[in-house]
């Protein structure tokens, strides 16, 4: 099984200002590295997940997500934006910008992966971490530990 | 305090998971115990019906539909949104206490609380229970269709008499021709309100041979497995296979489902599989089985029993009375039963109403003595067979032999043997009293055009004692061998039908 997450899926100081730039500049990232097949066919699966009820949750977090036939593995794309973006959260935007990636027809073992990553947001010391992450790779080692217990 | 808690989101990869983690910080940190079922994507894990019974209180943290509910009956309830438990786990908490303590100031409505039936497998439980399990989720679907459909037919014999079924249906009934209505918007015009009901009530029973198949399947692959099974399901009722052709068809879509799944495919391939190649694939594979393999040999031994039964009329009567209660009780509206039923209905045609009292009186007594032995031995029953029991006293007064399918679908190799035992003590007393019949359905409600009704009805009442006390035997000795006796009938079914 490949990597959750490498260095090249994370950025650091995201440009875009809205939903759609953020998650096309991640997805574009996953299209690169061989992990979502057809970007387009990934961001509408995106966007129809986003109009089912917003991303957006408490303490500047947003997670766009789908499971979506272009998806060859269960991947994160993870990146920062100091200005924030809207995820819809009640609380305003979303500093820490979460992509989760799941093939359609993952086994279990995938899922797994997702479902503990997916717990771990909800600790206040992974997102400070992630915060205060320095560079890329502070990032990837910092989900390694947290998620896979490596 | 203790609570258990379901969360589920419309992906089920992440909403979910942080819903749990929310209220398991949440509860943990106010000093309370809490299980979470995550019905997400990667599978849950289900709650024990131990953690269930324990809990104050039960938190539903779901955008969508939360899975067999009804576990949860009688329980303080709050219910909100995945979000709601994401940003304020505390406060979700906190509301689930305030709803324990009003539930604890009801205790009558602890009472009701009941234990669930078993709808979901334990994955670490022994082959043979797990079969049983299978077969448990199927029937626990199934039960109430039968009690819907059952009661709205007996219903309607009460109200529009023993003639009500053909009238609807076309046929002869006491030496007139019914045309039978076919289109439903003429139903109430023609059929009268007793007409309507008994419409609603055998749609409803065409259901229950594809519900049992179906979630038998969902009960062993999830829910690909319902689409194979209910198709095959649909078709074991069109070949007149009857509820083992539904346990049948359920089983073999469950193995079906599971072996694609396992299948490593190529990547390509694996983003269909679920939406396409496995439906697809389950269900071509299943209906093929069901009508070249399983309808053949069906239509050809029920030819083959009419022939016999036929060849046997001028025997000893009371003789014959018996074996049609050995047939009615097999497999209660499958084909072995059909076969029964229609020389019943032959006999009357030609002017014997002595063997169609037989086989109605033989139909009745399978759900009156489960009826019976749910009430004396109660603990040899799981809780939805306990409320098939309650259902089984009218279903079985109204000659709806289907009131016993739920028990003998859950444990056939038990349930059917005592059951012919009943029947077919019922059948041959019911020819040696010389009871006759000119109806061909009604049960008890038209005792009235019954020849000798006061011996007809304890030939009815000895065939539910003698049910009762086979199924209760059966149940207690067996115990310890239950376990493979279920085995073997995913292994045997297919040649039994």
């Amino acid at each position: 099984m490949a990597e959750l997450i490498t260095a090249d899926l994370v950025e650091l100081d995201l440009a875009g200002t809205d939903r759609d730039e953020v998650t096309r500049d991640l997805t574009r990232r996953l299209a690169d590295a061989g992990r979502v097949t057809d970007t387009e066919g990934f961001l509408a699966d995106l966007r129809a997940r986003e109009a089912q009820m917003p991303t957006g949750i408490e303490g500047g977090i947003g997670i766009p997500h789908a499971r979506s036939a272009h998806v060859t593995e269960p991947t994160l794309g993870f990146g920062r934006s100091k200005s924030g973006v809207d995820f819809g959260a009640t609380d305003g935007p979303a500093h820490l910008i979460f992509l989760i990636a799941a093939p359609e027809g993952g086994g279990d073992a995938h899922l797994t992966i997702l479902a503990s990553l997916a717990r771990r947001l909800m600790h206040q010391s992974f997102r400070q971490s992630l915060h205060e992450a320095p560079d890329a790779d502070a990032v990837v080692r910092i989900v390694r530990e947290e998620v896979l217990g490596q | 305090m203790r609570f258990v808690a379901v969360t589920s989101c419309p992906t089920g990869i992440a909403h979910t998971y942080m819903a749990a983690e929310s209220l398991e910080q949440a509860a943990t940190a106010a000093g309370h115990e809490i299980t979470v079922e995550t019905q997400g994507a990667a599978g849950s894990q289900p709650l024990s019906a131990e953690d269930i019974a324990a809990a104050d209180a039960v938190l539903f943290a779901a955008d969508v539909d939360v899975r067999d509910r009804e576990r949860f009956a009688g329980k303080p309830v709050v219910a909100k949104g995945v979000k709601a438990a994401i940003n304020d786990g505390a406060g979700f908490v906190a509301e689930a206490v305030r709803a324990a303590e009003q539930g604890a100031r009801r205790p009558e409505r602890e009472q009701a609380a009941e234990p669930a039936p078993a709808t979901k497998v334990d994955p670490t439980a022994g082959a043979a229970t797990r079969v049983r399990q299978w077969l448990m989720t199927g029937v626990s679907y199934m039960i109430p269709f039968v009690a819907a459909g059952g009661i709205l037919i007996a219903i309607a014999f009460l109200l529009g008499g023993a003639e009500i079924a053909t009238i609807v249906d076309g046929g002869e009934f006491g030496g007139r021709e019914y045309e039978g209505v076919s289109d439903l918007s003429n139903l109430l015009g023609e059929a009268g309100i007793a007409g309507v009901l008994f419409k609603i009530g055998s749609t409803a029973f065409e259901m229950l041979v594809p519900i049992l198949s179906g979630f038998i399947a969902f009960g062993m692959a999830d829910r690909p497995g319902i689409a194979p099974g209910i198709v095959g399901g649909l078709l074991a009722s069109a070949i007149g296979a009857g509820f083992l052709g539904g346990l049948v068809s359920g089983l073999l879509a469950g193995f079906v489902v599971l072996g694609l799944k396992r299948l490593t495919v190529p990547r390509g391939v694996a983003g269909v599989m679920p939406v396409v190649v496995i439906p697809l694939v389950s269900t071509v594979v299943v209906g093929l089985l069901m009508v070249i393999v399983v309808g053949e040999p069906i239509a050809a031994a029920q030819s083959g029993m009419t022939d016999w039964l036929s060849g046997l009329s001028g025997g000893t009567a009371w003789l014959l009375g018996g074996l049609l209660g050995l047939m009615m009780a097999f497999d209660m509206g499958g084909p072995v039963n059909k076969v029964a039923y229609t020389f019943g209905i032959a006999a009357l045609s030609s002017g014997d109403t002595v063997i169609m009292a037989a086989v109605m009186a033989a139909g009745m007594t399978p759900p009156l003595g489960l009826a019976l032995a749910t009430v004396i031995r109660k603990r040899l029953f799981s809780p939805a067979e306990q409320e098939a029991g309650k259902a089984g006293w009218l279903l079985g007064l109204s000659f709806i032999t289907e009131g016993a399918i739920p028990f003998a679908a859950g444990d056939p190799l038990r349930v059917i043997p005592s059951l012919m035992v009943g029947s077919a003590t019922t059948g041959a007393l019911s020819v040696l009293f010389g009871s006759t019949s000119p109806a061909p359905h009604g049960g008890v409600w038209v005792v009235g055009l019954v020849g000798q009704p006061l011996l007809y009805l304890l030939a009815i009442a000895i065939g539910t004692v003698v049910t009762c006390a086979c199924v209760v035997l059966a149940k207690s000795v067996g115990r310890q061998k239950a376990a493979d006796d279920t085995t073997n009938v995913s292994a045997q079914a297919p040649v039994t039908v």
